[in-house]
């Protein structure tokens, strides 16, 4: 670890200032304390620092023109072309200048440059729709390399953004993130294909999850409020969705499976647009369209079919349930 | 006269400018800008309309339940459909958790830091200032992020996550909570309570809602010395400041009303002006006169509203609309709130249009107020009961739906054509307070505040006292 301490700024643009709001929720005592401790001083936070105005301009003109070392980037919220190219969506108060301009700027001074939360990534949500502000992420617009920064932009370290998706991303994927910069060993190596760290994006939401018995048995809710699986009716992506949302809990015991409703795969380019309604599984002949990562489908289909076959009257009835309606049977297990 | 532009203001939720025309030191006349457009009511249109619940709470991450809120109640009125008695309390419990730890951050992390300020070094309070509340490094951080940590682990419970929930529905929730759950549920609460009342307050929650005039609560300070709490401290600071004097909004206080409850409401519906009056959805209007935005300057109903991007307009200076009720300004939030309810102590402090005292102390005087009501509902919650009924979508519909943020009074006008959205517009807290003038020339809530206040070089941080009083929520303002 270098003795120096990095120096980290935070930028909001075209977001909803939610993932700032989920870091706070940050399991550790003080989160910003722990940033402290890891070496790493907040040259400032828009909703955290006492800097206002003019003093903020100053110290955002002072990093990009490289008389205070700008050591971490971080921006929160989509970047806005539009309208025309003019990035007039969003001009960062008291400056007259287009945000995306700043943020363009402070990039070429930075080390590491980390996108917080899908929009940043992606786009994400600000770009659904008819994406009417003309949103985009640092490095990516949508699924394609590009974005405010363009496919070339690599930061000072030599390294493509580090895209810390999530809507909202959770606050151990920041933390985790920035003491891993702080510690010096975080590298190209540790992002995967569309450059979110792997710690949590090399795993499932489905692992984990709390109705993983009825998943088994495909065992499936219907309707909202009910205890089964969520992915054969209700829309649930958990089984492909790359993120450790189960096994590293949200708000002390969370997550969107265990709160009833479906993953919406909100960590992945482009799950602001479906093509199908939220709540729903899109189905052909009855099985769903989007099948769990690495499963083949005859393989679901056969499985799906003697496990359904096969589900416990306590599942079966259970499932269909908003609560434990028959509870498992007692039975003497020392013996075995 | 002088022109200074102000910004980019922090502290605040999303970003915000405000011009000002100053002159012997004092705001003459203020112009607020909202200069983020992401374009959400036209994102919604064709979706849909369950697919609201998963846009509209990413309006904002800090009011993302209430706007949740506000889709489930225009749906369940499209769907005519209600929920059950746990999904109501469900519904209060969840959302009484997000307006408390807003209201909790914003006197802690959002307003209380800018008396840490160097301008204020010569104050005799400046000192414990700094050390208590200075941005970042003052020891009430230390504490009130684990504190308000913990109070929303209620969300991990009964909302999956915050922000950014799909637990509210039309129908109530999807979230049915067990036995074991509800234990916690009033647990946590109680922990939060312990919390306010030995560190915030220093006094029972009664003790503080039960303050029914501005008497009583300067006999409540001057029986405490200034270290006693967070809320003494604020009232020394506040009487120092003069903060009773500044920062006088229009008068006309608007509020949804809010956390129904069989058949009822805790916080009533109204508007009052020194009288009640009955607060209708069509009363409401919204014009664009002096947005960026394309249009006749007559105002419409949002139901026949329209969200249509002109950057280049002139006479424009913001993309937040101009909403009036009766063609009047309004002021909404916790102030609003009280004062429509009834609250004395509201009612007094709301007399001659406010100040960022009023503001201030109605939302900790609110935070007294609801905690012992989440307790009640978090007690009333049946394990083994239903949490949400289902409905069926019309084809065709229009619907409102009319909930309170903590910022105040949030509006969610549908329209469903053909199964899909045909029209979704929304009038958010800070759209009302942050308004811009109208076609007729007056000026929004803040604009009107700002006259008056100190200004320029060498003057105290007042403008940003008064502009924090609103606890502005930019994301929300224009969405």
């Amino acid at each position: 670890m270098s003795d120096a301490r990095l120096n980290l700024l935070w930028l909001q643009s075209g977001g909803c200032g939610g993932c700032t709001m989920s870091l706070l929720c940050s399991d550790a005592a003080n989160v910003v304390q722990m940033l402290d401790d890891a070496g790493i001083n907040l040259l400032w936070h828009p909703s955290l620092s006492e800097a206002s105005c003019d003093e903020v301009t100053a110290l955002l003109e002072d990093c990009a023109d490289g008389r205070t070392a700008l050591d971490i980037l971080c921006v929160e919220g989509a970047l806005l072309r539009g309208p025309n190219g003019s990035g007039r969506f969003h001009m960062l108060a008291g400056t007259g200048v287009p945000m995306i301009d700043w943020v363009r700027r402070l990039a070429r001074r930075a080390r590491w440059t980390l996108a917080v939360g899908t929009c940043a990534a992606y786009g994400g949500v600000t770009a659904a729709g008819a994406n009417p502000a003309d949103a985009c992420g640092l490095q990516y617009d949508g699924a394609q390399l590009g974005g405010a920064l363009g496919p070339q932009y690599a930061s000072g370290n030599g390294e493509r953004v580090i895209n810390i998706a999530g809507c909202p991303t959770h606050p151990g994927w920041v933390t985790d993130t920035l003491l891993a910069v702080a510690l010096g060993d975080f590298g190209a190596r540790d992002v995967d294909a569309i450059g979110r760290p792997r710690f949590y994006a090399d795993q499932l939401v489905h692992h984990g999850c709390s109705r993983n018995e009825y998943y088994e048995f495909k065992a499936s809710a219907e309707a909202p409020s009910q205890l089964g699986c969520l992915m054969e009716n209700l829309g649930c992506k958990g089984t492909q969705a790359h993120a450790d949302c189960n096994t590293r809990a949200w708000n002390g015991s969370g997550s969107c499976t265990n709160g009833g409703y479906a993953c919406i795969s909100c960590t992945e380019p482009g799950f602001e647009e479906p093509g199908h309604p939220f709540g729903e599984t899109p189905k052909i002949a009855g099985i769903p369209i989007g099948l769990p990562t690495d499963m083949p489908r005859a393989w679901f289909v056969a499985l799906a079919a003697l496990s359904k076959s096969a589900t416990p009257k306590r599942v079966r009835e259970n499932a269909t349930s908003d609560h434990a309606a028959v509870t498992p049977a007692i039975k003497r297990t020392g013996l075995k | 006269m002088s022109r200074l532009i102000v910004g980019p203001f922090n502290r605040v939720e999303g970003d915000l400018e405000v011009t000002l025309d100053v002159e012997d030191g004092v705001v003459r006349s203020a112009q607020v800008n909202s200069p983020l457009f992401r374009g959400f009511e036209q994102i919604l249109l064709g979706k849909h309309p369950l697919d609201a619940l998963m846009f509209v709470p990413r309006i904002c991450g800090i009011c993302s339940v209430s706007q949740s809120a506000a889709a489930a109640a225009a749906l369940s009125q499209a769907m005519c459909v209600s929920a059950p008695v746990n999904g109501e309390l469900a519904h209060n419990l969840i959302a009484g958790c997000e307006n408390l730890a807003d209201h909790f951050s914003h006197f802690y992390l959002f307003f209380m830091p800018d008396f840490a300020r160097e301008a204020y070094a010569k104050r005799v309070w400046h000192a414990e200032a700094v050390s208590r509340f200075k941005a970042v490094s003052g020891s009430a951080a230390a504490e009130v992020l684990p504190a308000r940590r913990d109070f929303l682990e209620l969300q991990g419970f009964m909302a999956g996550k915050w922000p950014h929930t799909l637990a509210l529905q039309p129908g109530g929730s999807t979230r049915p909570v067990d036995a074991s759950e509800r234990i916690r549920i009033i647990a946590l609460l109680r922990a939060f309570r312990a919390y306010l009342e030995r560190t915030l307050f220093g006094d029972a929650l009664e003790a503080i809602a039960a303050l029914d005039n501005c008497a009583a609560l300067d006999a409540w300070r001057d029986a405490r010395p200034v270290a006693h709490s967070d809320f003494r401290r604020y009232l020394e600071l506040a009487r120092d400041c003069g903060l009773d004097r500044i920062g006088a909004g229009p008068g006309v206080y608007l509020s949804h009303g809010s956390y129904a409850f069989e058949g009822g409401r805790l916080l009533r519906r109204g508007v009052w002006d020194g009288d009640l009056h009955e607060l209708l959805s069509e009363a409401i209007t919204e014009d664009v006169s002096h947005a960026w935005l394309a249009g006749e300057d007559a105002a419409r109903n949002p139901a026949q509203g329209a969200t249509l991007p002109q950057a280049d307009k002139a006479g424009a200076y913001t993309w937040c609309k101009a909403p009036r009720w009766n063609g009047r300004v309004a002021e909404t939030g916790a102030l609003a709130r009280l004062a429509v309810q009834g609250h004395p102590l509201a009612r007094e402090l709301a007399r001659s249009g406010g100040s960022v005292h009023a503001r201030v102390v109605c939302r900790l005087l609110e935070i007294a107020l609801v905690l012992p009501q989440m307790e009640r509902w978090a007690k009333a919650l049946q394990p083994g009961a239903p949490f949400c009924e289902t409905g069926s979508l019309p084809d065709e519909a229009d619907s409102v739906g009319m909930v309170e943020a903590a910022r105040g009074a949030l509006g969610h006008w549908l329209s469903i054509r053909r199964g899909r959205i045909a029209n979704y517009q929304i009038v958010a807290p800070t759209t009302w307070n942050f308004s811009p003038r109208d076609a007729t020339g007056v000026p929004g809530a803040l604009e009107q505040a700002l006259v008056g206040v100190a200004a320029g070089d060498g003057a105290a941080p007042a403008i940003q006292h008064v502009v924090r009083s609103f606890d502005p929520c930019m994301v929300c303002t224009v969405h």
